[in-house]
């Protein structure tokens, strides 16, 4: 198996933390992974954007043009990024804030309203994690519990007390996820 | 097995100081490998193992600072990018010419100039032909993995003091940004300072009475003296160029085209690779892990295989090509595809380049 | 009238005057006048004196005293231009128990190396420098220096030091004295054994503040000669030095113990 990704969205939406507790659940089971980031000036508010790749075997280039999966959240990145995706592959929107919907039909496409979900169960930070659960739910390529090892891993000691919170946030993108065409 | 992390190239470089059991790190933030001094500051080091962390007033001081320490028998690092490190070179001359012993990071970007914080491999040149002004070698590692950002620190630190020779860990902006699982070696105790005495006997940590003083320079004003000195130099390079040869080979066994690339190129071509063999073409990837010396005796010798063509994959405009076009001496076709100036090449366009700068003709 | 051999002279109980073991025995390259080699001298009397000659390791810069490790007899390490206070808080740093210091000429310090000098300066490293001042580049051959007077001539200021064209000379002492990581800076001068004896007590000061492990940099500037470069006699250039420099660059401590004089 191997899952060669792209997380695309604004700077502060937690696109390049989400990628990380996806690389660290892939640790958490054997995996090899790669988190390779956009960075520089550009994600000081501007966008943000980072390839994961999850895989049974030695990862080859941690640099990708064209992806298994697009996990996009904003414009800019929808018109970047909704032509990279391979034949048959899938592509997962939030659509708070999309003018143009995605149009190709050669591809999966689903929807998940994080920020209306994160925003009902009343903290918006856990918007990635709903949409992390949106994903999983389409393509488990990690287990949940091994997301929630990653996350006991990857975050400071003082902060394991938020853990069941991205929990219920993660079943809440897992629930709300739909088919799009 | 050693701890298990999920770390950038650059922390990972970081945390391997610590455990390569490094006295010093003197350095000067600059993007895109500010997170090394960042992540020694948070790790406060000189409370782990009493390493010294020093964020100097720019690249020339710490270069100068890693100079002194290293001129006194201690194991001393720093790192920068490009700009930062055009401005070491005066630095790296001077150890050059002392022969002092160092490890040094150059998490490349594109240039010249200021250029771009985006990742490059435009430093080629300046890596493995001298960098500095005078005659001297360095020995030039080139990472492709977080893993290998970890690793080399402390294989660095061994050659580095084995020769008394600064060794490069030459890296880009993809490897230093970049997460990557990695294995973390297990710590290696700094050295006492008496061991530091009985083992280095030339360096300044005090003369005893009654013996002769130890000087650190690269100075000599007999010009005889200083071609001997010269002479000595390049023995010593060349001990190293039959000795320390590095390099990794994927799918070369039938090769007929083969990709020739180090550090996140590699990476990239290994994909182009695999995207060839898909359609039926055979190819493979010299990965060059030494940049100096330099692999040129294995190109060939691999060359007289039946090696069709060979292209030199890397972030600029053609210069490690001229090392692989000295090495396969018209044994095979060579060529030269790379972005630069920040891009990263893909391995679509890598392989698209074989097919037409290669196979195609 | 006996003849008295030079055997019968050279008897432990003849000995007036002995040159400290802690210079070598190599002859000094220096110009006939040069204040250099008496700066050598005391900082090497200062260090056998205080017993630190085991645990003591040099900065030698670019100069005329780029040589000045063929004289001193102690660990050397001979910096790149203007380096030396970087060269010398990286030893300081991974060394702590060790006495350090740079010995500096003005283009080195107080021009190429005014970055270093000023940072190393102000982080309080716990070094000594000895800034030796002539006013001028001696080694390459007499040109202008950050310290040359105004009018001074030099062999890039031919027709005398034009401050609207050339710029100002640089008090480097003074201005070291103003920053909070200066614990002791002192200018001095050894054309007289009076002012031997002085320029000798102040770089004792600052080998002991290091010894006594004391917050800060102790900082030393001796004033000197350069009569080749300046193109007189060693007694007409010590003359110009008293009229000329001493009241551009007055002698005396300017800070002690942390605390600016005056």
């Amino acid at each position: 198996m191997t899952e060669e990704m792209i997380i695309a969205g604004f700077g502060g939406q937690g696109v390049l933390s989400m990628g990380k507790i996806l690389a660290y659940s892939g640790i958490m089971q054997d995996q090899e992974v790669s988190w390779m980031p956009s960075y520089g000036p550009e994600m000081r508010g501007g966008t943000a954007n980072v390839v994961v790749i999850v895989s049974d075997e030695r990862i080859s280039s941690p640099v990708l043009t064209v992806f298994d999966t697009a996990i996009i959240l904003n414009q800019q990145s929808m018109d970047k990024f909704e032509k990279s995706v391979k034949p048959g592959g899938v592509l997962i929107y939030d659509p708070n804030g999309i003018t143009h919907h995605p149009l190709r039909t050669d591809i999966n496409i689903f929807q998940i309203e994080g920020a209306r979900l994160a925003s009902e169960m009343g903290n918006a930070k856990i918007f990635n994690m709903v949409v992390l659960g949106a994903y999983l739910k389409v393509k488990p390529v990690v287990k949940i519990e091994n997301v929630i090892k990653g996350l006991k891993k990857s975050l400071p000691e003082r902060y394991h007390k938020l853990i069941p919170m991205n929990e219920d946030a993660l079943n809440m993108g897992m629930k709300n996820v739909v088919k799009y065409n | 097995m050693g701890e298990l992390k999920l770390m950038k190239g650059n922390e990972a470089l970081a945390e391997a100081a610590i455990r390569a059991g490094a006295d010093a790190y003197f350095g000067y933030p600059i993007t895109p490998q500010s997170e090394v001094i960042e992540y020694l500051m948070a790790e406060k080091p000189w409370e782990r193992t009493g390493m010294v962390v020093l964020q100097a007033e720019s690249e020339v001081a710490a270069i100068n600072m890693v100079y002194g320490a290293a001129g006194a028998g201690k194991r001393v690092m720093t790192s920068s990018s490009s700009p930062g490190v055009s401005l070491k070179q005066e630095g790296l001359s001077y150890i050059a010419g002392s022969e002092l012993p160092c490890v040094y990071a150059n998490v490349v970007r594109g240039g010249p100039g200021l250029g771009t914080i985006q990742p490059s491999q435009a430093d080629y040149f300046q890596s493995t032909k001298g960098g500095g002004h005078g005659d001297y070698r360095q020995i030039v590692l080139a990472p492709a993995s977080v893993q290998e950002m970890s690793d080399f620190v402390k294989l660095g630190f061994e050659l580095a003091f084995k020769y008394r020779i600064a060794v490069l860990i030459l890296s880009d902006g993809v490897i230093g940004q970049m997460m990557e699982k990695v294995e973390l070696f297990d710590p290696i105790p700094r050295m006492t300072d008496d061991e530091i005495v009985e083992k280095y006997p030339w360096a300044t940590t005090g003369k005893k009475k009654g013996t002769a003083r130890r000087i650190i320079t690269s100075l000599d004003l007999d010009s005889h003296k200083m071609e001997e000195h010269n002479h000595h130099l390049q023995a010593k390079y060349k001990t190293i160029s039959e000795n320390e040869v590095r390099y990794e080979l994927f799918d070369c066994d039938d090769a007929e085209y083969i990709f020739v690339a180090y550090g996140s190129s590699a990476r990239i071509a290994q994909k182009s690779v695999q995207l060839a063999r898909a359609k039926g073409i055979k190819a493979g990837l010299f990965r060059l892990i030494s940049l100096y010396p330099f692999p040129g005796k294995e190109m060939a010798a691999l060359c007289k295989k039946g090696v069709k063509g060979w292209l030199a994959v890397e972030m600029s405009a053609g210069q490690m090509v001229e090392d692989v076009m000295l090495s396969v001496k018209g044994c095979a076709k060579v060529a030269h595809y790379g972005r630069y100036g920040g891009i990263v090449h893909s391995p679509e366009e890598v392989l698209h380049a074989m097919e037409e700068k290669i196979i195609g003709e | 009238m006996a003849t008295v051999t030079l055997q019968e002279i050279i008897k432990p109980e003849n000995l007036v005057y002995k040159k400290t073991d802690l210079m070598t025995d190599k002859a000094l390259s220096y110009c006939p006048g040069c204040g250099h080699g008496t700066a050598h001298r005391i900082t090497m009397e200062v260090l056998e004196e205080l017993g630190m000659e085991e645990n003591t390791i040099g900065v030698a810069p670019v100069g005329c005293s780029v040589l000045a490790y063929e004289f001193m007899n102690i660990d050397m390490t001979q910096a790149a231009h203007g380096r030396a206070p970087a060269v010398a808080t990286g030893i300081k740093r991974v060394w702590p128990n060790k006495i350090v210091f740079t010995y500096q000429g003005d283009g080195d310090l107080a021009a190429i190396g005014t970055a270093e000098t000023i940072h190393a300066c102000n982080r309080g490293e716990k070094i000594v420098i000895i800034f030796v001042n002539n006013g001028i580049y001696g080694m390459t051959g007499g040109q202008m220096a950050p310290t040359t007077l105004p009018g001074m001539k030099s062999s890039t200021s031919p027709y005398g030091r034009e401050v609207e064209m050339m710029g100002n000379p640089l008090k480097m002492t003074e201005l070291v004295a103003q920053l909070p990581g200066t614990y002791f800076v002192s200018r001095q001068a050894v054309h007289t054994p009076a002012a031997v004896r002085r320029a000798k007590k102040a770089i004792r000061k600052a080998f002991e503040n290091q010894r006594d492990n004391k917050p800060g940099l102790s900082f030393v500037e001796i004033v000197s000669n350069c009569n080749s470069g300046w193109k007189m006699t060693p007694t007409d250039a010590n003359k110009w030095m008293e009229d000329n420099m001493f009241p551009f660059y007055p002698l005396g401590d300017i800070k002690m113990d942390g605390q600016l004089l005056k």
